[in-house]
């Protein structure tokens, strides 16, 4: 397939998904009006297609397969799934790890992939902009909220012990920090010094900085610190598997937007692209909404409340992660680099 | 034929590691080792490796001691547990530990996060080496010379000071050059325990995981080739030390 | 005093883990050992660990021939780079494979090229794996072979016998033991391999995930009932061999 024919392919993928999308955006779903999502449903010939996915998805993950394999359009395709941290797999296939289909928590892990060529530079053209769910980084407290944590300025207090991963090495810290930045900044009317602040406020009350967000919310779990610092469907995933804590979605916090992308190197790219419009689909976006992420998709019903905060921004509104990568997360020099220095902690 | 299997399997991916490191020239080398956080991480490792291999030292030949020389119930089973460090993956190792030591300590000991926790963690997982390699010596050693020398007079101390220890002296060299290079190395015990806190708690193993994380190949590149070194150096020095007692033997 | 020692170190947390693992029963534990994602995980453990104990017995008793038997020059830093493998963090063991092995490699590349695929899948995995057990069947030997000695070999090729044959009839029976205590080892500790292959394996599921990987990902998905029955599992198969192997030395453990 030459690189035109792929084009013109992908630009009538995106015409129709914009198609489903407005089809899908309004109509009062019930949720499962599957068919609607899938274009055309007409049968692919048969492949196998990699899915290499960072891991709290997981269980989504197997989900969507089984429903996707009941489709016309992928029931004769099979898949082998790899799950592990966002960074890692992203590395792994950046080193090699074969992939048709790749989905991560954070953008900077698929950037990584179009530096290598290995995701085409147009993975976010499309309306969602390359994301298939989305969340809120939350305050985890202790069941019942003994300490009564309601905001961010009850983090700063002396005596409050909050975990958060290292912004170093974990992508989801990253997300945390930007959070904490962004709220200060915000409610200090803009001042860029305020967000300094506080974040060296905040981690003087960090004693321990785990690498990865996975690691920090088992530290969590097994007793240590008062708050956490997580995604909010990391701290769904805890509930639903028994962990004793409650979550507090603060007024004022980061969008967090994960992507999910094909490879530019996909022996099957119609069935990858398949998969993957399908899981902007009705029926895939419902699945994710069921594990605790926020769909993308309009009108998607789940049963948690996904408060909106009043002030939520999005990396955006600090320039996006290029930008952001740099000014926060260089090690050679940075926001956080001068903020983990002065507690004497790690840089990357 | 092994020496080609050997390169294949040891040298070529090794040098790989120090070329990597090399890649930007030696400037960019030494900038990644003595930076502050990698130099203390290089530090604590190797200095806890040290503590760790001369507990052992004790504690290892104390407990071939007991294993060989005396009686007691559950002896065998006991002797046979010695080499549960090997085969218990090292991170359920660090599980164990976590929750035997960690915040809800069931026996009330709160050692994670700290440097006693990484010790702790080190000292599970090198318990085997120096007591199985001194093991083997001490069935061979017959009572002979000591009998000779408790009916001369020499206390029980002194005997095995001056009869016994030389003997087990290579013994205990070659298990103390195991320990060392595992206390280094370990990775999956000490992770979860350590807490990773830099300049406190954090080995060479888990900042070189942390660059490569941080997708600085090139700074854990170069302090793995550093611990390598060291090791190196460690294990021939061992290696003269009992070549040095097996003489004098 | 070391009774009290080993106690606190070994016995404490082998009774909690089991402790842990069997509070609700043996039912669960049956159950989350037989899901077929952890009868996979044990089957590519079970594969790679075989693999590894087979290169590393071969290796090692050649090696430790070598080391006994012959001198050249440079032999004490091969003996010493025979140990280098327990002192190199099985991070670092990964990082090295993939700089090697990795696709976008020379090395690598050329391989994959002409279909050989070595890292994300067993053979990368068998790599790492043999690698970190290195010298566990050549320490095993060295001191036995060093016993007893060369005589009997030669006075059986002074008779006629051909070099291999005089090693699998005199030399094999001697050092057996020595030879199944070290094999043992090696099984163990591949078994229980995780950090190396964690980084090589490119976690497939079903495919290239091992019994050590299931247990981590359990454990980081809050499933700990299957984190601990797997960890257990893996740690009686070891110990079971292992006490199996020691009692069948009444000689030596006397």
């Amino acid at each position: 397939m030459t690189e035109s024919t792929r084009l013109v392919r992908r630009a009538a993928a995106v015409a129709a998904l914009i198609a489903v999308a407005a089809a899908c955006g309004s109509s009062t779903s019930s949720g499962k009006a599957a068919t609607g999502s899938t274009s055309a449903g007409r049968t692919l010939p048969a492949a196998q297609l990699a899915l290499v996915a960072y891991s709290t998805p997981q269980e989504a993950y197997d989900k969507i397969v089984a429903a996707f394999n009941k489709t016309s359009e992928g029931k004769n395709i099979t898949f082998t799934k790899s799950f592990g941290a966002s960074g890692d797999q992203s590395r792994a296939v950046e080193s090699g790890l074969a992939a048709d289909d790749v989905s991560f928590s954070l953008e900077p892990d698929m950037t990584r992939l179009v530096k290598k060529g290995i995701v085409a530079p147009t993975w976010n053209a499309d309306p969602y902009k390359g994301m298939i769910t989305d969340s809120v980084v939350v305050l985890v407290v202790r069941k019942g909220n003994p300490k009564h944590i309601q905001t961010w300025a009850d983090l700063t207090k002396p005596g409050v012990e909050v975990i958060t991963a290292n912004p170093f090495t974990s992508g989801g810290a990253r997300w945390n920090v930007m959070a904490a930045y962004g709220q200060a900044v915000k409610a200090q009317g803009g001042s860029d010094q305020a967000g300094r602040d506080y974040l060296a406020a905040l981690f003087k009350n960090v004693p321990v900085q785990d690498d990865s967000a996975r690691k920090s919310l088992q530290t969590f779990t097994s007793g240590k610190g008062d708050v956490l610092l997580a995604y909010e469907n990391e701290a769904i995933f805890a509930q639903q598997k028994g962990q004793a804590i409650d979550y507090v979605t603060p007024e004022s916090t980061i969008l967090i937007e994960n992507p999910a992308a094909v490879t530019a190197n996909s022996k099957s790219p119609e069935q990858a692209k398949a998969f993957l419009d399908y899981l902007h689909g009705t029926e895939a976006q419902t699945i994710f909404a069921e594990a605790g992420y926020r769909p993308v998709l309009p009108g998607v019903k789940s049963p948690y409340p996904f408060p909106k905060p009043a002030a939520l921004f999005t990396i955006a509104d600090f320039g996006g992660w290029a930008d952001v990568s740099k000014t926060f997360f260089d090690p050679a020099g940075s926001v956080m680099a001068d903020v983990e220095k002065a507690k004497g902690v790690s840089v990357g | 034929m092994a020496t080609l299997w050997l390169s294949l399997l040891v040298l070529i991916p090794l040098g790989a590691v120090i070329w990597r490191a090399n890649d930007k020239g030696t400037g960019a080398f030494w900038r990644a080792v003595t930076g502050p956080e990698a130099a203390s991480a290089v530090k604590l490792t190797v200095a806890v490796a040290v503590v760790v291999s001369l507990i052992n030292v004790v504690f290892g030949t104390l407990i071939a001691w007991v294993l060989v020389r005396d009686q007691f119930v559950g002896k065998r089973f006991l002797d046979a547990l010695i080499d549960l460090p090997f085969a218990l993956p090292t991170i359920v190792a660090g599980l164990v530990l976590l929750a035997l030591y960690g915040v809800n300590s069931p026996v009330g000991v709160e050692l994670a996060y700290t440097r006693a926790g990484v010790v702790m963690a080190l000292l599970f997982v090198t318990l085997p080496f120096v007591v199985r390699t001194v093991q083997p010596v001490l069935l061979e050693l017959d009572g002979d010379a000591e009998e000779a020398a408790a009916s001369l007079g020499a206390g029980k101390f002194t005997t095995f000071r001056r009869i016994v220890l030389p003997n087990l002296v290579p013994a205990i060299a070659a298990g103390t050059a195991l320990s060392f290079a595992r206390a280094m190395s370990e990775f999956g015990a000490t992770v979860l325990i350590s807490g990773n806190l830099p300049f406190k708690t954090q080995v060479a193993s888990v900042y070189t995981f942390n660059q490569i994380q941080s997708d600085n190949t090139l700074g854990a590149a170069a302090v793995a080739t550093v611990l390598l070194a060291i090791s190196l150096l460690v294990l021939l020095g061992l290696d003269v030390i009992q070549r040095w007692a097996v003489r004098r033997g | 005093m070391a009774l009290a020692y080993l106690g606190v170190l070994l016995l404490v947390p082998l009774g909690l883990i089991f402790w842990r693992t069997f509070q609700h029963g043996a039912a669960p534990v049956w159950h989350s050992l037989t899901t077929p994602t952890a009868l996979h995980a044990f089957r590519v453990s079970g594969i790679v660990a075989f693999w590894s104990v087979l290169l590393n017995t071969v290796f090692g008793i050649g090696a430790a021939l070598l080391l006994v038997r012959h001198r050249f020059p440079g032999k004490r830093l091969f003996s010493a780079l025979i140990d280098l493998p327990i002192a190199v963090s099985p991070v670092v063991v990964g990082l090295a494979l993939i700089l090697v092995y990795g696709k976008f490699s020379s090395f690598g590349g050329w391989l994959q090229g002409h279909g050989f695929q070595v890292i994300f899948a067993l053979p990368g995995m068998v790599l790492a794996t043999t690698f970190v057990s290195l010298p566990l069947v050549v320490r095993e030997l060295a001191p036995v072979l060093t016993e007893i000695g060369i005589e009997q070999e030669q006075a059986a090729w002074t008779l006629g016998a051909g070099r291999f044959q005089a090693f699998r009839r005199i030399t094999l029976p001697a050092i057996r033991w020595a030879l199944g205590y070290g094999i043992v080892l090696t099984l163990a500790r591949s078994l229980g391999e995780f950090g190396a292959v964690a980084v090589v394996s490119g976690r497939l599921v079903g495919q290239t995930q091992t019994a050590t990987l299931v247990v981590d990902e359990s454990f980081q998905n809050f499933d700990q009932a299957t984190a601990y029955a797997v960890s257990v599992a893996l740690a009686v198969i070891a110990i079971v061999i292992l006490v199996v192997v020691n009692l069948m030395r009444p000689e030596v453990k006397a």
